[in-house]
């Protein structure tokens, strides 16, 4: 009972503070859509001709969303390095509650947020030609929600690692790119060299794009979409957990472990 | 080292108890075993140079660092059994800030609460009364951003005392503040003592904040060395003081080895502090006694300065102030 106060205390916090945070609220959103708007024409025009079921554009928006989920909770996840630099962790540490509560707090937290963000960018659906079904929310919402946590998770436990803000960028950095690259959001993942196939199967954002994909697109592309997809979305969701459950346990040793 | 005099108001009692306690960082050895009580109701003084070890024996008390050896008891919990118990006991107020400076007072306190388990409707009258103790209750809902220093110290107080802590721990609690903002505050901590009987262990490196203290523990390269109340610490240096100084000290200290040996005297830079019993009778014999070879004068009361220097051999004054002058600038960054 203390222990479940406690995680919704420390995760209500960073919800506060990112809410308080207008600039980041609005980077957050609109990065995802320019990207989209950009990126997503520009290839469309030129490179992406091969067939794709559906409109480049509309190919690209579930991993976008996806991407979007991965760079909000891991941006989040900095509010532990922020307040071990600034004093607040202290704090935090000298309360009567255990460090596996401040941890998970902080999973939720940014998961929750990051999570809000996917549901945010499902609202702009329709501008990209993308109908979607109702009744595939809640699904999507699980798999966002599995998403947003491994990825906290990882994010939490290098947040645990590293001492500066500075250190958690420069590592940020190095795991967004290949995270995002091998994610199938920009080209499917069905038709590589098998190494990267490997190398993307060790990757939890290649799940959360499938499993986003088909719930997102189905009804727009109907069988053409087949053949780009790697897993049942049950599938990829058992995955996600399993990346979850493995990440958030080592950022909560990882956290417990320090200080 | 430990002896009866360290423990000496028998009866009282005990709300922090202290046993060679031990920390060692590495190969150096921050505190050295040092045994202390704390009493209810008491503002007890950690008083010493910066890295004496007073940081980190608080850390100790507060659970936030684990002894190599030794424990205490903080009011009733084991620091090293029952660290929960301890942290539910004490209110802590950190030397650098540790307020969320995005958020606004009034939820800075309410986290807190909710952390340490105040039920809602509790933390609906304490946090009235104790933002109207440290006067930010028409400040509640601001963001402590806009806070001043000594404003944001005061809220870290308030937060401390909302959980009604059993004990409130303040370390260097003036630190980085002007002097004004300094007076002000200790008039709160008085204040929460006198009208709150609340138990106060705060540590300081300044001599003149130590007066306030009920007693004070002298701490130096992590060991104690003298534990008592302002006033019986200095009648270990006399009752006045006589700090001279001597054209040539080598000249002055030969002549007052050689007519008064009886006058014990420590040499603290450009000056030769002389205790004595009755300074202003002996102050013209000596000035009779050296003829033109003393520049300056000063006849005063002890200070806990005087004490230090007793102690220690050192003086308080010798110690560089350049590593703490940038910590307390960095505590005001925002």
């Amino acid at each position: 009972m203390r222990a479940a106060t406690a995680i919704r205390t420390i995760a209500e916090r960073e919800l506060l503070r990112y809410v308080r945070d207008r600039g980041r609220v609005f980077v957050t959103v609109f990065q995802p859509l320019m990207f989209l708007v950009v990126f997503g024409s520009g290839l469309r025009s030129s490179l992406a001709r091969s067939s794709f079921g559906v409109d480049y554009i509309s190919f690209m928006y579930p991993g976008t969303v996806a991407m979007s989920i991965m760079s909000v909770s891991f941006f989040s996840t900095i509010s532990t390095v922020w307040d071990r630099e600034f004093g607040f962790l202290k704090e935090i540490m000298v309360a009567p509650v255990s460090r596996t509560s401040i941890a998970l707090g902080k999973t939720f937290g940014a998961a929750i947020i990051a999570m809000s963000q996917g549901l945010l960018l499902l609202c702009f659906a329709p501008l990209v030609g993308i109908s979607l079904r109702p009744q595939v929310i809640p699904a999507a919402l699980v798999i966002m929600l599995l998403l947003a946590s491994a990825t906290a998770g990882i994010g939490l436990l290098v947040a645990s690692l590293v001492r500066t803000v500075e250190n958690f960028g420069v590592i940020m950095n190095l795991l967004v790119f290949p995270m995002f690259f091998l994610s199938g959001a920009f080209f499917p993942l069905t038709a590589v060299p098998t190494w990267m196939k490997i190398v993307s199967s060790a990757n939890p954002m290649a799940y959360g794009v499938d499993a986003l994909r088909q719930m997102l697109l189905a009804p727009t592309a109907g069988s053409g979409l087949m053949p780009l997809l790697l897993h049942p979305a049950s599938l990829d969701a058992l995955y996600l957990l399993a990346f979850s459950s493995v990440f958030v346990s080592c950022a909560v040793l990882a956290f417990s472990r320090r200080d | 080292m430990p002896s009866a005099d360290l423990f000496p108001a028998a009866g009282r009692r005990a709300l922090i108890t202290c046993r060679e306690l031990k920390k060692n960082f590495k190969k150096i050895e921050a505190v050295r075993g040092i045994s202390f009580d704390v009493y209810e109701e008491e503002l007890f003084g950690f008083l010493g140079p910066n890295g004496a070890g007073k940081t980190t024996t608080m850390n100790m008390l507060a659970t936030l660092l684990t002894p190599s050896s030794g424990d205490a008891i903080v009011a009733g919990h084991s620091i090293s059994m029952d660290r929960d118990g301890v942290r539910r006991s004490i209110g802590m107020v950190f030397q650098d800030p540790s307020l969320d400076d995005r958020l606004t007072a009034e939820e800075n306190l309410r986290f807190h609460a909710q952390l340490y388990g105040v039920s809602p409707a509790d933390y609906r009258r304490r946090s009235e009364e104790v933002l109207r103790l440290v006067e930010l209750w028409d400040r509640r809902f601001d963001i402590v951003k806009t806070f001043s220093g000594g404003m944001r110290r005061r809220l870290e107080i308030a937060r401390g005392l909302i959980h009604h802590p059993q004990v409130l721990f303040l370390d260097e609690p003036t630190l980085g503040l002007d002097p004004q903002t300094r007076a002000h505050l200790w008039d709160y901590l008085l204040k929460l003592k006198k009208e709150r009987h609340m138990t106060i262990f705060l540590t300081t490196h300044q001599m003149n904040e130590a007066e306030y203290c009920d007693r004070i523990c002298v701490i130096d390269h992590g060991q104690i060395v003298a534990l008592d109340t302002p006033a019986k610490l200095k009648k270990l240096v006399g009752d006045d003081v006589i700090s001279v100084r001597p054209k040539d000290p080598s000249r002055v200290k030969a002549e007052l080895d050689r007519i008064f040996q009886q006058v014990k005297y420590v040499e603290d830079g450009a000056y030769l502090h002389l205790r004595v019993s009755d300074g202003h009778t002996f102050l013209p014999i000596l000035l009779t006694a050296l003829p033109g070879e003393i520049e300056s004068v000063t006849l005063r009361e002890p200070t806990l300065d005087d004490v230090f220097l007793h102690l220690t051999g050192r003086s308080f004054r010798d110690e560089p102030e350049t590593s703490k002058m940038s910590r307390g600038f960095r505590g005001h960054r925002h």
